[in-house]
């Protein structure tokens, strides 16, 4: 069961990346970007990464796509609905896309590692959020401190750049 | 009786006991979002000293019904210049989120030894932050694609305003999980039933100085989360992506029939869930004192279903209450609110409780 997700989640994951590209309308391409990311989600949620997967929607779904979809209505682009597909650069596009895919297969076909699938992550912990906050606290204790540190800081600072220009 | 046996076999016995508790939820919380709807006429009518509906049915206990016949009939108009997709897909994207969050809300202990939990999620509060942060797409997206000046205003706000109390709303409740040290609801409720509501510690087993230090940080998460909570669901004190005398309608100012319908029970529905999760996190879901759980019977597992259903009406009529109560924030107070105050109170009561919990281990 867990193949037939995996392609109804690729394909769409995959389908919605590229209408981000193609389609002209920004809103509509946002939008696609979060149905891509809702898929990609779908994704590690199959593969029992529930932590991840759900952070993936919270973060990017939830609070960066909603950023974007802000300033991209505050802008209001009505000149990028007009413009038209340039077929050179579509052709030029499309011949580098294709030349990195083969080069991508090549080189993971060439892999000893990729003959055979992945083992199951960690076995023995009882659910991932456990495994991912283990392994930050204890493995990587110090540049888990430094990153909070920095957000605070620049947390702090928007908030106190934001009230200088309040008054 | 093989067709018997076969229902029992452990992942048909799952699907089928799954699609139960997924169907009877959803009636029942349909059913409590339509009488929100007719509570909350009668509460204003009682607060503003008037009758209310009263015509239809006894005290008026049809008049959710023939509101709904009334918004069916009604023509479903689609100005000129809308974005058509993009305006019949909002209605449905503010409803859905706020019904997907009930999947992992525990409503009951256990019954016939099923938990009644639809999902039980390991990393259960973080699925209710995720869902109901896309609700926001819903209102924005109804507010952009109504191509008009109003509803575009109560969309942008709305965005700002639900990004600003995200963050307070995530941080008030990490100090619930330093406490009991996991993220599962049905866990979280476990504890309390064992330990205690997380705002109404008094009947124990045992009453310690680590439990009264507590008790102080508990309290301030529960203001700060009901508070954001409010935020979130945009209703008054904070309902400014629709407020009447400044944006129309907001961001379903160009919306009828239906599809405003949906917009305005997806409200209600996001209003019973985020009273489930209250309920959930602080006020002790399914359990009472002195009540045992399902194990100990059908009749208390009902009991505790009873129980959580009881706890959500009582503080949907709290959420009521306030609507009727307090007059309506300036945005420029709301993003203060949100950023200069329940921002630095959430996150200095994460490091009061990590102090106290630090002491009581050492």
């Amino acid at each position: 069961m867990f193949t037939i997700l995996f392609w109804i989640l690729s394909l769409l994951m995959l389908g919605s990346a590229v209408a981000v590209v193609l389609l002209r309308d920004p809103v509509s391409s946002a939008m696609c970007l979060v149905l891509s990311f809702l898929a990609l989600a779908g994704l590690y949620i199959t593969l029992d990464a529930f932590f991840i997967g759900i952070i993936q929607i919270l973060v990017y779904a939830g609070a960066v796509m909603v950023l974007f979809l802000f300033i991209i209505m505050l802008l209001d682009l009505k000149a990028e609905v007009r413009r038209k597909f340039n077929l050179a650069a579509l052709a030029g596009g499309s011949l580098v896309l294709g030349g990195f895919a083969i080069l991508l297969t090549q080189v993971v076909k060439s892999l000893p590692s990729a003959a055979y699938p992945f083992p199951a992550l960690a076995p023995g912990v009882p659910s991932d959020a456990v495994g991912v906050g283990t392994a930050l606290f204890s493995g990587f204790n110090l540049p888990l401190q430094i990153i909070g540190v920095l957000l605070l800081v620049s947390t702090v600072g928007v908030v106190v750049l934001s009230r200088r220009t309040l008054r | 009786m093989p067709s018997f046996d076969l229902l029992f076999q452990p992942e048909i016995f799952l699907l089928w006991t799954s699609a139960l508790k997924t169907a009877v939820i959803l009636g029942i919380v349909l059913t409590m979002v339509a009488y929100s709807v007719w509570a909350e006429r009668k509460v204003s009518a009682f607060i503003q000293d008037r009758v209310g509906p009263n015509r239809v049915g006894w005290a008026g206990l049809l008049q959710p019904l023939v509101d709904g016949v009334k918004l069916v009939l009604k023509e479903n108009f689609v100005p000129s210049g809308v974005n058509k997709f993009f305006f019949s897909l909002a209605p449905a994207l503010a409803f859905i989120p706020a019904v997907l969050v009930l999947a992992v809300l525990p409503f009951g202990s256990s019954l016939f030894e099923v938990p009644m939990v639809i999902a039980n999620l390991d990393i259960g509060i973080l699925w209710v932050f995720a869902v109901s942060s896309l609700g926001v797409y819903g209102i924005v997206l109804a507010g952009w694609s109504s191509n008009s000046k109003y509803p575009f205003l109560g969309g942008i706000r709305s965005s700002s305003q639900m990004i600003s109390y995200e963050i307070s709303l995530g941080l008030s409740v990490i100090p619930i999980f330093l406490i009991t040290g996991t993220l599962n609801l049905g866990d979280i409720v476990k504890y309390q039933a064992e330990h205690g509501w997380m705002v109404f510690p008094v009947w124990t087993n045992g009453f310690d100085l680590s439990k009264l230090l507590l008790w102080i940080p508990m309290l301030i998460s529960f203001v700060v989360f009901i508070i954001a909570m409010f935020a979130e669901t945009n209703r008054l004190p904070f309902d400014l992506p629709e407020a009447e005398q400044e944006l129309v309608g907001g961001y379903h100012t160009e919306y009828s029939s239906m599809r405003f319908a949906l917009f305005f029970l997806g409200e209600y529905a996001a209003m019973i869930a985020g009273s489930g999760v209250i309920v959930t996190l602080f006020l002790g879901g399914w359990s009472l004192p002195f009540v045992p759980d399902g194990s100990q019977g059908w009749i208390w597992g009902l009991v505790n279903i009873a129980t959580f259903f009881a706890k959500v009406a009582a503080v949907i009529f709290f959420f009521l209450w306030i609507r009727w109560t307090l007059p309506r924030f300036r945005f420029d107070q709301l993003m203060k609110l949100g950023w200069y105050v329940f921002f630095e109170v959430a996150l200095a009561n994460i490091f009061l409780t990590a102090v106290i919990l630090l002491y009581f281990r050492s």
